[in-house]
């Protein structure tokens, strides 16, 4: 009897020679198959081989190590972690959206059914629009791309308008430092997502959906289309969804490699074949969003709680998480952290929990100094505010952002100034250019950090530096220019030291102020 | 661009007649799509390498758009390079997440190591999602984890030769 063994296809797997672990299997004559990855990225490659008592994982397996694994030679070495399913790692998550990933092949249909999947859409066929919506917003379903705006809400606006063709499109241009949990579960799961967009458009009226998908994902871009083909073979997408009459056709459009075009009216702007710059609001893209017509715009997270919101109910999906913050969230543990990979916990678990009992600290073993959660725009936190729960709104009071649950650690060699620095210096690079308070601020922020840290006129450039954070936050289009200055002001408020402060209070007063110079270029306070 | 204006009259010849009819010939495929521009110009970079100067008038009259559009996209987005790649490519992540796990080292051996080469062409990238394993980056397209300069050196010691 061969073996059969499964060895994921994830990028992150394959990017540490999965591909070349699976290879070996074949040829050593194991039956190999190819799931997702459990999100236990540490441990990748983790191989499963199927047992009586269920699939036992060996981590880190090379493919030398192949014969070895094949004739039990691995069992109660360091690199058998035992049952996959019991691992405490994932017995500990509440695995809903991510309930699929790293467990099934990404693109088998039947075992997609087999594991619950199209019964939140089977559901939805069988309810009235109004009926789906309001599930939707009984859930308390809130955006995962970062703002958090009530899904319902933006469902029933795109629902009541009129128009000849209306959209649904999903947000899958991940672009955010920290994140990945967008990409694994398109390249572990993708059903859900597809499942997860035609109730959408089912509820909405909408016939035409687009998957805005970023060129940097080559993994996901593949198994996506090749699911979607897969959808319409088997009447999941097109003329008549699942026999309901209900048209949706579905596409996966590919980015260029623009991080803003994750904001969502550049998202539109792009998909409509422009250059991607951000719109100004209203009108709200629910109502005159791609091609002028209404479209619910929704970020990949969002649309993959769908199927569940309908098949469990609405009420069921409430009953999680905390506050105004319901369900669970996707959380990434990325950067310089022991375990990184997927939690997926009920809102709720505390930063700590996550960092230190799921991260397991640092990779490099020496202490946190930070943590920087949300994205490139999220504030960078100290163990001391590590008791945060995750909670959009606990979060704002404290000036951060729970965002799309992306938290990346950062060990004591980290330079706050220097990622400051790093914050402008990236919005510099990526702003599409609209709005001033973006374009331009961000290039005299590097200037002023730059200014602050070699201590050239230290207090008045720091005021300039408060100003235009300020007029950033306030002034811009959209979130990039509006929260970059969300990770300066942390980083400063927080480690001020990094940012050349003066060690001694004289060391302040020596410092001259800006109305005792006359002009070279200097902050006027 | 050698023309400017509304009013332009016909650009001259392409030099390459053979591209430009297959850069037509891709335009006119895809030209039915709902918003066919970024479609078209990956397809063009996937089949030529780049998107060359004379292109963006063919691709322009195809979709009856002003050459100020088409190039006007063509310059917003990294992916639509307009020079011929090089024999390898090597970009290398420098976002957050790489930079927590010591990517600044690696992108300034790459730096060293690469500067002034005409074979080997080293490209920066902000975020691949690989964000648990870095510094991450791509050799020739494929996805790699946990780059350090030495394991950088290890996984292209044949591109030297």
């Amino acid at each position: 009897m061969t073996a059969t063994v499964w060895v994921p296809c994830d990028a992150a797997a394959v990017s540490v020679g999965a591909d070349d672990v699976a290879h070996a299997l074949t040829a050593a004559g194991a039956t190999v198959r190819r799931n997702g990855s459990r999100g236990m990225l540490w441990l990748e490659p983790l191989v499963e081989v199927e047992t009586p008592t269920g699939r036992i994982g060996f981590a880190n397996v090379t493919p030398e190590q192949v014969g070895a694994l094949l004739s039990g030679e691995l069992h109660d070495t360091g690199q058998d972690v035992g049952v996959v399913d019991e691992h405490p790692w994932l017995a500990r998550q509440h695995r809903v959206s991510f309930a699929r990933v790293g467990v099934i092949e990404p693109t088998d249909l039947g075992a997609y059914r087999e594991h619950g999947g199209l019964a939140g859409l089977e559901r939805a066929l069988a309810l009235a629009p109004t009926d789906v919506v309001r599930e939707v917003t009984d859930s308390g379903l809130r955006g995962r791309g970062g703002a958090g705006f009530p899904a319902g809400v933006k469902w029933e606006t795109v629902r009541t308008a009129e128009a000849d063709v209306k959209f649904v499109c999903c947000n899958a241009d991940e672009g955010d430092s920290g994140t990945f949990a967008d990409r694994m579960l398109i390249e572990g799961d993708p059903f859900t997502l597809i499942e997860g967009m035609t109730i959408a458009a089912v509820a909405v009226g909408a016939t035409e959906g687009f998957v805005y998908l970023r060129s940097e994902y080559p993994h996901a871009i593949r198994t996506l289309r090749r699911a979607v083909d897969i959808a319409y073979a088997h009447g999941v997408l097109g003329a008549s969804v699942l026999g309901s009459g209900h048209r949706f056709d579905l596409e996966v459009r590919v980015g260029a490699g623009a991080y803003i075009c994750g904001e969502e009216t550049s998202m539109l702007d792009s998909l409509e074949g422009r250059r991607g710059e951000v719109r100004a609001k209203p009108p709200i893209p629910a109502l005159q969003g791609l091609f002028g017509r209404p479209t619910l715009v929704n970020n990949v997270l969002t649309l993959a709680a769908v199927p569940t919101v309908l098949a469990d109910g609405g009420e069921a999906y409430a009953a999680l998480g905390t506050g105004r913050s319901r369900g669970t969230q996707v959380f990434q543990l990325g950067g310089n952290v022991a375990r990184g990979g997927i939690v997926e916990a009920d809102f709720g678990i505390s930063l700590r929990e996550l960092v230190d009992d799921f991260g397991g600290g640092t990779a490099s073993g020496r202490p946190v100094k930070a943590v920087q959660v949300g994205g490139p725009l999220g504030a960078y936190l100290p163990p001391a505010q590590f008791d945060l729960p995750m909670d959009y709104e606990a979060f704002a009071a404290a000036n951060a952002m729970v965002g799309h649950g992306g938290v990346v650690v950062f060990d004591e060699s980290m330079d706050a100034g220097a990622m400051a620095r790093f914050a402008m210096e990236f919005c510099a690079k990526e702003s599409c250019g609209k709005c001033t308070p973006c374009r331009v601020g961000s290039t005299r922020g590097v200037e002023v950090i730059d200014r602050i840290r070699a201590g050239t006129h230290r207090e008045a450039n720091l005021v300039l530096l408060d100003d235009l954070c300020t007029t950033m936050t306030k002034g811009s289009l959209c979130a990039m220019g509006g929260l970059t200055p969300m990770p300066v002001r942390s980083a400063l408020e927080h480690w001020p030291e990094d940012f050349g402060a003066p060690a001694t209070a004289s060391a302040v007063a020596r410092d001259i102020p800006m109305s005792a110079t006359s002009t070279d270029g200097g902050a006027r306070p | 661009m050698p023309q400017r204006g509304p009013s332009a009259a016909p650009a001259p010849g392409p030099a390459d007649r053979a591209r430009a009819a297959s850069v037509r010939g891709i335009a006119e495929e895809l030209a039915r799509m709902r918003g066919p521009l970024l479609p078209i110009l990956h397809a063009v970079v996937a089949a030529h390498g780049y998107v060359h100067d004379d292109d963006i008038p063919v691709i322009a009259e195809v979709l009856n758009l002003s050459r100020a559009d088409v190039l006007g996209v063509v310059s917003f987005y990294h992916d639509f390079r307009r020079t011929p790649p090089a024999a390898h490519r090597v970009a290398l992540c420098r976002a957050e997440a790489c930079q927590a796990r010591g990517a600044d080292a690696t992108y300034a051996a790459a730096t060293d190591r690469w500067a002034g080469s005409t074979e080997i062409e080293l490209g920066e990238v902000f975020c691949l999602g690989n964000c648990a394993l870095g510094p991450a980056g791509t050799l020739d397209g494929a996805l790699h984890a946990r780059l350090t300069p030495e394991r950088l050196d290890t996984l292209t010691a044949e591109w030297d030769r």
